[in-house]
Order: C-alpha cells, then structure tokens, then sequence
C-alpha cells in the first residue's frame, strides 16, 4: 500500500520533472524580469548580498510552487473555486477579528508562518469571479454583476478595513476584470464609472486621515517637506535626474545617499530609472507589455469559459501593479503601498505573483484537453 | 422565479449559454483591454520621458543640490505642573557620549577603551548596537545617556584618543518628585518598534522619547508638540557645512496643570508607612482628584533612558509589586463600605424606611435554607434602623434588603454609582472591577444566579470587586448628594511659555442618581455616627468639620460558613481593609478613600490613614475659605 503510493508520487515527481509543462516564452520573460529585479536589489541595497540571496530564495519557491500548480489541471481548480474563496474570506475575517501587525492588521500567525490572507485573495478572487461567471449567461445582466459586485465588496471592504487600500485596489480590479472580459455591455460600463464618479466625493468622507494626506500630498507634495511629500520628490528627483540613459549601475546617488526613502521595496522603480534612464524603462515596460500580452493570449487559447476568465482576469491585473507603483514614482497617482511585480523585494507578494502564473502555466498546459 | 426573470432579461442578447459566442465575446474584450494596458502604459511611458528628458535637467540640478539635508528639529516637551505649580515633569540639560561609526575604525576596541575612561555597561552597548541599525553610519549614536560632571572632566582629557567620539548636550525628561507621582503622572520612554507603527513618522522625526505611561501617554498629543526643521549642507562624507540655510522652529508642547495638591500627594504616600495599599481624595464639587497614591511605587526616572536589566528584574520580581497601579488595576472586595450605598438603593427603591428596623440575632437564614450569614458581634447586635445599622456595621440589615432588593434591582441600583465600569478618569489602562450580576455570572461562569450571593453581596462580598479609583468615585458622588463627576487630572493647559494658563472647561453637568434627598439625609446621618459612635469612633476627634464616613475589613476567606473557630484564630493581617470618608459631610469638599492589602480592621489601619490624609488637606481648605470670607464670599468658586 505504502509502496503503491511511493511509486505513484515518484512517478509524478519524475514526470513533472521531465516534462514542466511550462510555456517557455511566458517563462523566459518570468526569469528575465527577476534577473533584472535582483541586479537592481543588488544596488538598491548597496550591495547588500543577503537581501539579494534571500529574495533569490523566495523567487525559488516561488517557482517551485508555479510548476506545481501548472500540475493541476483548471477543472480541478474549477471544482474547488468556492471552497478556496470561502476559505480566503473566513480567514480575512479572523484577521479583522485578531490579527496582528505593525499599524496595520494584516497579518496571520499560524506559528510556523505568518501571512497576509489578503495576498490569498490575488488569485481566489480572479478564480470566484470566473467561477461566478461560468455558470451564468454572458453577457452579463444587472443582476448577474450585483451578484459578482458583492462577491468582490466583501473581501475587499474587509482588506480596505484592515487598512491596506493597495491590496484592497488590486483585488477589486483583478474582480472587475473578470466581469470586463466576460463581455459586460460597454454602456453598462459607462453607466458603472458614471455612477462611481458620483460615489467618489462620499468615499473620501470615509478614507482614514492617513490616506487622505497621501492624496492631498499628491497634489502640493512641496507643503510636507518632512513627511509624505518628501517621498514623491525624493522619487521625481531620483527619476527626472536619470536622464535618457541613465547614471548607470550602483552610481544612482539618490538611494545610496539615502534620500530615497523605501528604495528597496515600494519605490525600487526610481532607483531603476535613476540607474538606467528612459532606455532602461522603456524596455522594462515592453517587458511588461511581452508579459502581459503572452498571458492574454493564453487566456484567448483556453477552451472555456472558466479558464479563459480566470487567465485573462489575472493577466490583467499584473497590469495595475505596474501602472500604480509606476504612477505613483512619478507622482501621477497617490502612493500606494503595491509593489512592482518581480523588482520590488518582499516575499509574499512575489510568491502570489508567482503562483498566478502557474495558474496560467495549466490553463496553457491543457488547452487542448478542454474542448467542450 | 428569480432566476428566470434575469434569463428573460438577458435574453435579449442570448437565449442561453453558448460556448462559441463567449469565446468570440472574450476575444474580442481581451483585445479591447490589451489595448486600453498599451495605452495607458505608453502614457506611463510618455510621463517617464516629461520627467527624464523635458525636466532633466531641473532633477539633475536638484540630485547635484540633494547636499542640502533637511534636519527634523524635536520640539521641547510640555512640562506638567501640580494645582500649586509645583513642578512635577521637567526637561533637564544633560550630556551623552556619541560614537559616529563612519569615523571609527575598529568599532569594539573603540568601545571597549572607552569603558576604561568613562563606565559602559552591557546595557549600553547591547542599545547601542540595536539604535546603531535605524541609523545612517555618518550620524552619531548615543551610548552613554547622563553623563557625570566627573566623567565628562575624564573624557575631555582623553578626548584626543578618541576620534569620531564626542559629549553632546540634549534634553532629557525628569520627574523632581520621583516615586510620588510615578503612576499618576507615568514616565516617558525611548521610542520602540511597538510606538513606531502607532506615531506620525513627520511629526516625530527628531523625537527620541514618547510618553509610556500615565498622564505622560494619556496627554501625549498636547505635550508633544510641532516639530520644525533646518536645512543644511553637507559635504560627501555628510558632513554639516556652514550655518544652518533655513529654519523652521518647533513648536514646544502644551504644558499641563493637573488638580492633584503635590504637599496632599506627599503627605498621603507618608501616611502608608510603606503598607501596600492605596488611596485616592476627590473633590465631589468638580470630580478634580486631589491626590492618588499607589504604594508601594517607584523611581520613573530610571525608565527614561531604558531601565538596566537588573533594576528592571527587581522591580518584576518585588513581592508587593510596586509596578502594578493599585489605583486603576488593584482588585479589592469592598466590603462594609458598601452598606450605606446599599442602605441607600433600599430607600431609593421603597423598600425600607428609614425607621424600619431589623432583628439582629448573630445568625441569618434564608427561609427555607440551613446555612448560617453571620453577625461581627456573637449573639447579634438586637434591633436596628438604617442609622444604627450602618454605623455599627451590623450585616444582618443588608443581608435582609439585599434579598428583598433581588440581584437584578441590587445591580441595577450600583452601577448608578459606577460599579463594574472604569471611571472614564484620564489615564490608560483602568480596569473595570466586577459588579456581579445575573448576566456576569452567566457570561463568567455560564452558571445561574443562587440567592445565597445575592446575600452576601449585600455587604459587599462574594464576586463584588472594586478599584481604588472606582470607590473613590462612588464615594465622591455620595458625597456631592448624588450628582457624578468623571474623575479627572488636567485642570488648566498653557500653550507657550509666556501665554495664560488656560482653565479646562466643565464637563457638562450628568443626572443626579438620588432620587429623593430625604433618602441621603438618612445614609448620610448613619455615616457620621460612624465617625461619633460607630466602628471608627474616635477617628474625627479634634477635625472641625463633621466627617461621614464607613469602615470596611473584608475577609479572605468567606465568613459564610460554619466555623466561628478559623476567624478568631486567623492573625492580624488576614483582612483587606478599607475607610471611606467625606467631609464637611453636609457640603462635602473632599471624598477619601484608603485601601490597605493587609491588616487588622478598616477602623484600626485604614481610618487613621484617612484622618492623616485631611489633617494635610484642611490648612489649605481653611485658608481658602478664609479668602472666599475676605473676598465677599463669591459662592462655591474652585478650591
């Protein structure tokens, strides 16, 4: 019996060894960006070896958990979608309940790991949406999107409760997504950010004080010289004085002087473009723009509905990531603590990331076996 | 019917799922969506080449200028005063020793000299090192706070061997009266990773200390105060050049003015000769504390700068614990004190008059029950009104009203008083005591209600437990015939130097909780002859004013049962024992109350202490209705 199972598993182990099923394009790239997220933590860090290593490590297992989720085939996904959302939800509301942090409440502590079940959320969220979808007639009616409405306010009012309004952003849109890919009427989409626009005015009344400064600082950053504005200058300066080509690798003087507050995680993208100038974003932007639309189209290959929601919901969401943490480095949109996917150090959401890809890896890897 | 209303609706598009015509649909959006990414990342793209090309050079010159540091500069913090102006918290000039890492080559053959000059202590170091990582390696980092004149004379000699190592003045937070005032006024303390998330990262740049405990923490916004900054240049090694080129000053915090009479706070702390305990004095008319002590205590000051290790052992590891706040946390069976309270509830509630009298026997029983409450007196005290009852404490009267009354109205009726809630005082970390109930015992103990505690609550035992400060509170609302005032400490706050001390205006005014005054006329008679012929006779002799009062000795170990022989051998300090007094007890302008962990009688230990602390009180009581006399009697003006 034992024996039976250990061959059965080694068998598994062997064949996922020899054939990945990864999609090597998609994959190149995935490696492509971490290499240049670890080259630019390497300076960012001023040469700090064990942040390079340890973040190397995540990227890892990360990988590693991306291959094993490319295993599993998306009906399986498909089939324990609600569970998995339910189970997200429960422990977002345990967090709310007792969770632990600094100034924040985001955090779990299971003893052996602590985690933020908000970064579960990244992919539950795309996978219930499309779950939601899939057994509903498409396009979808009013009805149809207030039912997928409140699946995304729960969890995100609980997120946006512990506060953390970039994790709370990013689950909305990989939500909305969903519904935007399904076909959703253009004019009830317009009829949507009508509505939104006359919801703004009300929502600030409720934003805490903190992330109403980070607004208003936005708008004057010059008046707070010592406490939020000093960021977005800080950032514009470090960005503005790389000029075209850049100053070149670990000759950025902005973060090894330290003006750059937070230069390895949320604003790791200036010390890049100080380093590396236009050229050096540009291309990390077409890098991007390769990421994403590989994803899409893998997304359009899918052979049902499910698959294809799911894939392009998340494809797209990797896109707010980047505009977010790029708009706000250059000061166009507030700051906002979301990372810039594969660059920025920090373990969990490099792990989700990850895992979100080899939630792709499957779709691709079974597109054939999913013909209706 | 719901489900088929919508398939109608949507109806309109497709009349049922149709595989072929999402897929068509999904393209055709995933398309759509590729290109609304594309066109916002090339804005993001076009917004890079504004920043990187358009304004090069403006950020080239700002990255090349980026010499000029802007230097948070912290704000002096408040100091807080007594109702006299007697110092309690001040900022003293002091001197530490700094090491700047970048300028020192060996680091801990540095530090290890140093310790041969001037004494480093491991505490120091372990501090030193952990401050040393939030910090940039050309900034200095202190590793001795406080330094002697003598060790500052040693280090100047030697000062030439130490490059990269020098004597800088700062503020530091001191508290003159020490352990008087160490848990009312609390201490301050370095800034910690816990205090971090919580502070404004802007608004503290420069702080080193925040407020920990007491009216330090409690007020921490108003002593605080603005920060300012200065802008500086610095060569490549970071190294200030020149005169600072713009300032901003900061904005010193509000100083406070607490109610508490610093000569009543010493004189109450003396009165306790060291005996673990507590007491409190209010000012019924206002709610103002007078004075609150918590003995035994101790020196705030060594918190400042990081208690050592040892002290701090010490401190955890002392029997009568001095770092537990008796006041707000101290758990205490109130005892015979509550009997004119609960005298009161039977009035209130038209259970008894004042004249009904009771049988005491020296046994009560529940009708139909065999367990003996018993008397203090053997063989009972006869029979009794309210006055007589509380004077000579005599349990029987309660036990009785407080089966008549029922836990439900008996609860209902304390906790008008306060019981089984904080206080509301300003000062962190009340607790809240037990006012037993019917619904606390089921959500303590999910067990029902039995009338025997219902009983034995009437003289204030059994579940019932109180804080100092919560006593103090009901006593001082008994005292100002039934109108409550919140407890507070901040009297008047002065924002700047030279201003005006600013009164604190009035709470609003709350509900009177005595119904009929008749009812408090009988409790209060029955609390003097307390003072004149009851269980603390004696304790008024030579005080002016008439006092009203109520002794309180709680037992251990419950009296309930049936041995006489365990209490009469239980030694002398086998009782909590409590007094709770007002005076004059007509137009009552203070309330006392004296808590003792351990002692023989509330009237043996705790009244003396309670007489003590108004003997102190009373020459500043008379010379200010002296002045009031003098100066045509304006009414009840502030103290």
């Amino acid at each position: 019996m034992i024996d039976e199972l250990f061959h059965e598993w080694r068998h598994r182990l062997m064949s996922m060894w020899r054939k990945p099923r990864l999609d090597l394009p998609l994959l190149g790239a995935l490696l492509l960006l971490m290499g240049i997220g670890l080259a630019t933590l390497y300076s960012a860090s001023d040469l700090d070896r064990s942040q390079v290593i340890s973040q190397a490590l995540r990227f890892m297992l990360g990988l590693l958990l991306m291959t094993v989720i490319a295993r599993v085939p998306p009906l399986t996904l498909r089939n324990w979608t609600p569970w998995l959302y339910a189970a997200s939800v429960v422990l977002l509301v345990i967090v709310v309940i007792h969770g632990e942090g600094r100034g924040a409440n985001r955090w779990l502590d299971l003893r052996i790991v602590r985690f933020q079940p908000s970064e579960l959320l990244k992919l539950t969220m795309p996978m219930m949406i499309a779950w939601y979808l899939n057994g509903r007639p498409l396009p979808p009616g009013w009805i149809t999107l207030g039912a997928a409405g409140a699946l995304i306010a729960v969890p995100a009012a609980l997120i946006a409760k512990q506060p953390d309004l970039g994790t709370a952003l990013l689950i909305v849109a990989s939500g909305a997504f969903g519904i935007f890919l399904s076909g959703l009427a253009w004019w009830r989409i317009g009829a949507l950010l009508a509505a939104f626009a006359g919801v703004v005015p009300v929502a600030w009344h409720f934003l805490h004080d903190y992330q109403k400064n980070r607004v208003l600082t936005l708008l004057d950053p010059e008046a707070d010289p010592l406490g939020n504005g000093w960021h977005i200058i800080q950032s514009k300066i470090a960005v503005g004085s790389g000029g075209l080509w850049g100053k070149g690798w670990h000759h950025g003087t902005q973060s090894r002087l330290e003006f750059l507050p937070e230069h390895t995680t949320d604003f790791i993208f200036s010390v890049f473009a100080e380093e590396w100038g236009l050229v050096g974003v540009l291309l990390l932007l077409a890098l991007y723009i390769f990421i994403i639309a590989r994803c899409l189209w893998i997304a359009a290959e899918a052979k049902d509905t499910y698959a294809r929601l799911l894939a392009g919901a998340i494809s797209m969401s990797l896109f707010v990531y980047v505009m977010v943490n790029g708009g706000m480095i250059t000061g166009m949109l507030p700051v906002v603590g979301v990372p810039l996917p594969l660059v920025s150090y920090g373990g969990t959401s490099a792990v989700s990331l990850l895992a979100g890809f080899g939630v792709l890896m499957s779709i691709h890897a079974h597109r054939k076996v999913l013909a209706n | 019917m719901r489900m088929r209303r919508s398939r109608v609706r949507e109806g309109r598009y497709k009349p049922l799922k149709e595989a072929r015509h999402e897929e068509a649909l999904f393209r055709r959006r995933a398309l759509a969506g590729f290109l609304i990414i594309v066109a916002c990342l090339v804005a993001l793209g076009v917004r890079f080449s504004f920043l990187q090309i358009e304004r090069h050079d403006e950020f080239s010159a700002r990255s090349e200028a980026n010499r000029v540091l802007t230097r948070p500069l912290a704000p002096a913090r408040g100091l807080i005063y007594d109702r006299n102006g007697v110092l309690l918290a001040e900022n003293v000039a002091a001197f530490r020793l700094e090491i700047t890492p970048e300028q020192v080559h060996d680091l801990p053959a540095t530090i290890a000299r140093l310790g041969e000059v001037v004494p480093i202590s491991d505490d120091d170091v372990e501090r030193f090192n952990a401050l040393r990582k939030s910090k940039r390696s050309y900034e200095g980092t202190p590793i001795r706070l406080k330094l002697s004149e003598e060790e500052i004379a040693k280090f100047s000699v030697n000062r030439w061997a130490f490059p990269g190592v020098d004597v800088v003045p700062y503020l530091t937070r001191s508290y003159p009266l020490g352990e008087e005032f160490a848990h009312t006024v609390g201490y301050v303390g370095r800034i910690d990773e816990a205090d971090l998330g919580k502070l404004d990262k802007g608004d503290y740049a420069g702080t080193t200390h925040v407020g920990k405990t007491g009216i330090e923490r409690y007020y921490e916004d108003r002593l605080h105060g603005e920060v300012g900054y200065e802008k500086i240049e610095v060569n490549a090694d970071h190294r200030p050049i020149g005169e600072p080129l713009g300032r901003v000053a900061p904005k010193p915090g509000e100083n406070l003015y607490l109610s508490i009479d610093a000569r009543l706070q010493e004189a109450t702390e003396a009165a306790f000769e060291g005996r673990a305990g507590a007491a409190v004095a209010i000012d019924p008319r206002t709610g103002e504390v007078l004075a609150m002590v918590s003995v035994p205590s101790f020196d705030p000051n060594l918190f400042v700068n990081g208690i050592a290790s040892v002290d701090y052992a010490a401190l955890l590891d002392a029997e009568d614990k001095p770092l537990l706040n008796r006041l707000l946390r101290g758990n205490y069976a109130p005892g015979s004190t509550m009997k004119p309270f609960v005298g009161l509830g039977g009035l209130e509630l038209g259970l008894r008059r004042p004249e009904d009298t009771v049988l005491s026997t020296g046994e009560f029983f529940i009708p139909g029950q065999s367990r003996a409450y018993r008397d203090d007196v053997r063989g009972g005290q006869g029979r009794v009104d309210l006055v007589q009852a509380i004077a000579k404490s005599v349990n029987t009267y309660f036990y009785s009203l407080a089966l008549d009354m029922g836990i439900d109205r008996f609860s209902g009726f304390m906790s008008r008083f306060g019981f089984g809630q904080p206080t509301g005082i300003d000062l962190m970390g009340e607790g809240s005591g037990v006012l037993p109930s019917r619904e606390w015992k089921r959500g303590r103990f999910n067990q029902a209600w039995y009338p025997g505690e219902t009983v034995i609550a009437g003289i204030g035992q059994g579940y019932w437990v109180v804080t100092p400060l919560q006593l103090a509170n009901a006593v001082s609302t008994l005292a100002a015939r039934g109108v409550p005032h919140t407890p507070h400490l901040l009297r008047a706050v002065q924002r700047g130097v030279d201003a005006r001390i600013e009164p604190l205006p009035p709470a609003p005014p709350r509900k009177n909780v005595i119904e009929r005054a008749a009812n408090w006329a009988s409790v209060q008679q029955g609390m003097q002859e307390v003072v004149r012929s009851g269980t603390a006779r004696g304790i008024d002799a030579g005080f002016p004013y008439p006092i009203a009062g109520k002794t309180g000795t709680a037992e251990r170990y419950s009296r309930t049962g049936t041995e006489w022989t365990s209490i009469s051998a239980s030694p002398i300090e086998r009782h909590q024992v409590l007094f709770e007094a007002f005076t004059p007890a007509d137009d009552a302008r203070i309330a006392v109350i004296v808590a003792l962990e351990a002692g023989r009688s509330g009237a043996h230990d705790a009244a003396p202490i309670a007489r003590k602390i108004l003997d102190a009180w009373l020459p500043g009581d008379q010379q200010r209705q002296a002045e009031r006399v003098a100066g045509g009697g304006e009414g009840a003006a502030s103290p």
